[in-house]
């Protein structure tokens, strides 16, 4: 810097002030690099490493890991159950959507609340709490079948693909539930009213105006379906790996762990990462053909009060069905993990008898599970704080500043969400392993510190911009011109006008950060065990009652945090 | 107390060239508004002068102060150009009470804490505001965001003000209130402003000079108010200040007709320049054209239509004259007696203070 300010020469006032770099440069800059570290290096580690061996072009390794038959099957196998999981969740999702949101059947704000809950959860303690009722002899439901009807055969087999696809739909449903009901509620009715006027009959109506209306919302609700199904490790990894069903992101996994974390494990790992990458990418480019998500004006953005459907005789035969599957997708897994986590042995008969704390109390003593709590609580809490600021730092480079290249750097900050949280890991493995710049993080928490970051980064950009973008450029131009300079115009103006989207933003990391197991189970070491990572171990170690406390501790740390968000996110309405 | 001096400034959105070579100086204490229609550059010359934008060359001058020169490389902050600004959306900062959004300039000043409560409450009192002083933006109306705003520019500063359609969201009885507050203002303390607007009425009220820029970003005329409306330089000008007619004038045998009817001549005079030309543009206002019953049915001139449409708007009728297929407008007074007239009425037409311009060629 000081050489160009002399280059310059005296005269240029603005330059002696240092304002050439200013604080929209630093930024700029800054963005430019840390997405750069954080989403760059791991991508092109990944291909490199894929594709050229020491330094030489090499498809050899490429091509027998992607023609090995157990490979093969395991593509099919994320096929099938991403396919699966995305019709079916979508038309489950679409039909609750429809009854919460059109019908009269009663009792819906209640319902409603209820059907979001799986979103909250992570899908592998509802696998574990499946498993632990229909895993073959042993499922304590399965046990109480053979035994009353005296069959000779586990009745149910959860252990499948048909279980892994039950399991990750009653997960993954909400997606389009949520989508399709917001958009049902700020459909302008008097569409749907004249078409009645005009003659149309209420079916004819809900095939030819509701749904293709509402096809956008349902066609971006089965995109995040099948994109999370396709990248998804911890349901297949609980359901399968007993039976040997494997599906790219565990096949990974087992790779990688199969080697012990040799360079030759993770190279392999690479290009099956390679493969899932491309799996994703296909899919993207296919729905954009299928379901072109058009928008349409007369969604209106205020809310409106719709006509609603009588269901009369139907009614109650509906919520009959509503409620059982709220009871068997919400209620039963909860309980479930609850009532396992108090019996002393696994196995043994859920009665009172049976039951004590005493998991509870190994759990707290154990200091690999407090370490994992805490490790989980300082990830969280950094990743959370850290990209709350990155992000708003982005969102206004992107927003405000627009420098040249904005383009790539909403490009770049938005990536890893649809790059499988598997593929990530491995890509901060190829990149913070040595191989650059002596730089050695492999086993440490700051290697899952830096998978986070990349992981969860949108969330908080795209909170923070959507939060820019309402609050007027001229409020800062305002306070310059009233004397403020930059830095005081960001503090005094800009950054208060934002603040409630940057706690959301926090909290959005968070939360989905606390029960981590995809990224953080390929990159734990000793030391940096988390939350998730700590029960998976405990239940592949056989210690499933302990595993269920753990995941019970998990639930009330999220239902806890959950109800903050909504108590913050009420105070922000009503101010 | 200091000037306003643009020097060559050009400003460009990318592709699109805003201003071009702009040159305009506001003279110490006086009130400058700049009128153009709106997408002109209006509001670009205002962010250059407020450090917003960055001229792609010229120089920028307030008082003996450089603010921006692109040969000399300086390029003042905003913050530290010493100009009170008042936006066109009022920018008045939500999350701060209205006492705190009129002291912040202050606090920037750095002034002590009891002088800067009078001064803002002065500022506030100023545009009667003074008991809104705890409330927040978002309780107000638009009207009383704006002269939040207002009073904010004047605390900011008491050299330069600039404002950009600062009382549009006013009804008719306060903005004449405020302009005769702003105008008193003023006086008072002998700031120089730069008054932005469309709205060529509030500037008459307003200016001590009026300038005028077209819709290229070109500056057509500059002068006082009496100049610019009793003396439009430009055709654009003579029709952006008000309601015009135009009627193209042809030479025939030596004399000027309208509709190149020989039978329809027109008995003014014409300026001689443009008899090489032989055509000519002339434009007459509403209240510059009078019904004469001298030129009765059968005269020699019969410059004569009939009345289309009369609409009653309280002090006058508008008129809507069908002239051989033209419809002409014409004003009339509704305190005369003669005001309404019937519609369907044949009258003659004489022309008073007509302008004249080069022929506008068809595009």
């Amino acid at each position: 810097m000081s050489f160009l300010r002399k280059r310059r020469g005296g005269a240029d006032l603005a330059a002696m002030e240092g304002r050439h770099i200013g604080v929209d440069g630093l930024m700029t800059g800054l963005s430019f690099i840390l997405l750069f570290i954080i989403v760059v290096i791991p991508i092109f580690m990944i291909v490199y490493n894929a594709f050229f061996y020491e330094g030489k072009f090499d498809l050899s390794l490429f091509t027998s890991v992607i023609f090995e038959k157990e490979n093969l099957k395991a593509m099919g196998n994320t096929v099938i159950i991403a396919l699966a999981v995305t019709v079916f969740g979508t038309i489950m999702g679409l039909f609750y959507a429809w009854l919460l949101g059109r019908s009269d059947i009663p009792a819906k704000g209640f319902m409603r609340a209820l059907f979001t809950i799986p979103y909250m959860f992570p899908p592998f303690f509802g696998a574990m709490a499946w498993d632990l009722l229909f895993s073959g002899r042993a499922g304590y439901i399965n046990r109480w079948l053979m035994s009353t009807f005296g069959l000779r055969q586990p009745p149910v087999n959860i252990n499948s693909l048909g279980g892994i696809i039950f399991v990750e739909c009653s997960y993954y449903f909400p997606f389009v539930f949520m989508q399709v009901v917001s958009a049902l509620e700020r459909m302008d009715p008097t569409l749907e009213e004249s078409a009645r006027i005009a003659g149309a009959r209420q079916s004819q109506v809900i095939w030819k105006i509701t749904l293709p209306l509402v096809k956008p919302a349902i066609s971006a609700g089965a995109l995040l379906i099948l994109i999370s199904s396709l990248a998804h490790f911890g349901v297949p990894s609980i359901l399968g790996f007993s039976k040997n069903i494997y599906t790219l992101p565990t096949m990974i996994y087992a790779l990688i762990n199969k080697s012990g974390g040799s360079f030759e494990g993770i190279r392999q790992g690479t290009a099956l990462s390679i493969l899932l990458v491309a799996v994703v990418a296909i899919a993207l480019v296919v729905q954009k053909y299928v379901l072109s998500s058009g928008s349409y004006d007369i969604i209106k953005g205020k809310s409106m009060r719709p006509t609603l459907i009588k269901l009369r005789g139907a009614k109650y035969p509906l919520l009959l069905l509503a409620s059982l599957t709220l009871l068997v997708i919400v209620v039963v897994p909860l309980v479930m993990i609850f009532l396992v986590a108090l019996v002393k042995a696994y196995g043994l008969p859920l009665t009172w008898a049976n039951f004590s704390f005493s998991n509870y109390v190994k759990v707290f003593e154990s200091p690999a599970t407090m370490d994992s709590i805490k490790n989980s609580l300082f990830l969280s809490v950094t990743a959370g704080i850290v990209c709350m600021f990155l992000g708003v730092m982005i969102a206004y480079v992107i927003n405000r500043i627009r420098p040249r290249g904005k383009g790539l750097l909403e490009i770049l900050s938005i990536l890893p969400y649809s790059i499988p949280g598997t593929v990530l890991a491995i890509g901060v493995i190829l990149s913070w392993s040595g191989s650059l710049a002596g730089i050695n993080l492999y086993n440490t928490i700051w290697i899952i510190l830096v998978a986070y970051m990349a992981r969860y980064l949108s969330f908080s950009m795209k909170s923070a911009s959507a939060s820019l973008q309402q609050v007027n450029a001229s409020l800062e131009e305002a306070s310059r011109a009233c004397g403020a300079t930059h830095t005081e115009s960001l503090k005094d103006i800009t950054l208060p006008l934002i603040k409630p989207a940057m706690v959301s933003g926090f909290f959005l990391i968070f939360l989905p950060a606390m029960r981590e197991l995809t990224t953080s189970v390929l990159l734990y070491g000793p030391y940096s065990r988390t939350l998730g990572v700590q029960i998976f171990a405990l239940r592949d170690a056989g210690m499933i009652p302990q595993a269920s406390a753990l995941a019970s501790v998990a639930i009330v740390i999220i239902i806890v945090c959950n109800a903050i968000v909504t108590e913050i996110t009420k105070d922000r309405k009503g101010a | 107390m200091a000037g306003i001096k643009f020097q060559n400034v050009s400003f460009a959105y990318g592709e699109k060239q805003i201003l071009r070579d702009f040159s305009l100086s506001v003279e110490d204490a006086q009130i400058m508004c700049l009128l153009g229609p709106s997408g002109c550059g209006k509001t670009t010359l205002m962010r250059c002068l407020l450090g917003l934008n960055r001229p792609s060359s010229g120089e920028i001058w307030l008082g003996d102060r450089c603010l921006f020169s692109k040969e000399r490389r300086i390029n003042i902050p905003p913050e530290r150009r010493g100009i009170g600004v008042v936006f066109q959306d009022y920018a008045v900062w939500p999350h701060m009470t209205v006492m705190e959004n009129v002291c912040y300039p202050l606090k920037k000043q750095r002034l002590p804490k009891d002088e800067m409560e009078k001064k803002a409450k002065y500022a506030l009192e100023q545009v009667r505001m003074g008991d809104y002083a705890p409330y927040l933006p978002s309780q107000l109306s638009g009207g009383q965001q704006q002269r939040v705003a207002i009073a904010r520019a004047l605390v900011s500063s008491d050299e330069v003000i600039v404002m950009d359609e600062p009382i549009t969201n006013l009804d008719a009885k306060l903005r004449e209130e405020m302009l005769a507050e702003i105008r008193q203002i003023q006086k008072n303390i002998g700031t120089t402003i730069l008054y932005i607007t469309h709205d060529q009425e509030a500037s008459l009220q307003l200016c001590d000079k009026m300038a005028i820029m077209d819709a290229s970003g070109a500056l057509c005329q500059i002068g006082t108010d009496e100049d610019i409306i009793l003396r439009p330089a430009e055709r654009f000008v003579f029709e952006f200040i008000g309601v015009s007619n135009f009627f193209t004038l042809t030479r025939k045998s030596g004399n000027w007709c309208f509709f190149d009817r020989e039978d329809m001549p027109y008995t003014g005079t014409v300026p001689a320049e443009f008899e090489a030309v032989g055509r000519v543009d002339m434009g007459v206002r509403p209240n510059g054209i009078v019904f004469d019953d001298a030129i009765a049915e059968g005269s020699p001139s019969p410059i004569r239509g009939t009345i289309r449409r009369s609409v009653f708007l309280g002090s006058e009728y508008n008129l809507f004259v069908d002239l051989n297929g033209q419809e002409v407008r014409v004003q009339r007074s509704a305190f005369t007696g003669t005001g309404g007239v019937q519609e369907g009425a044949e009258v003659g037409l004489t022309f008073l203070s007509p302008k004249f311009y080069p022929v506008k060629e068809a595009a």
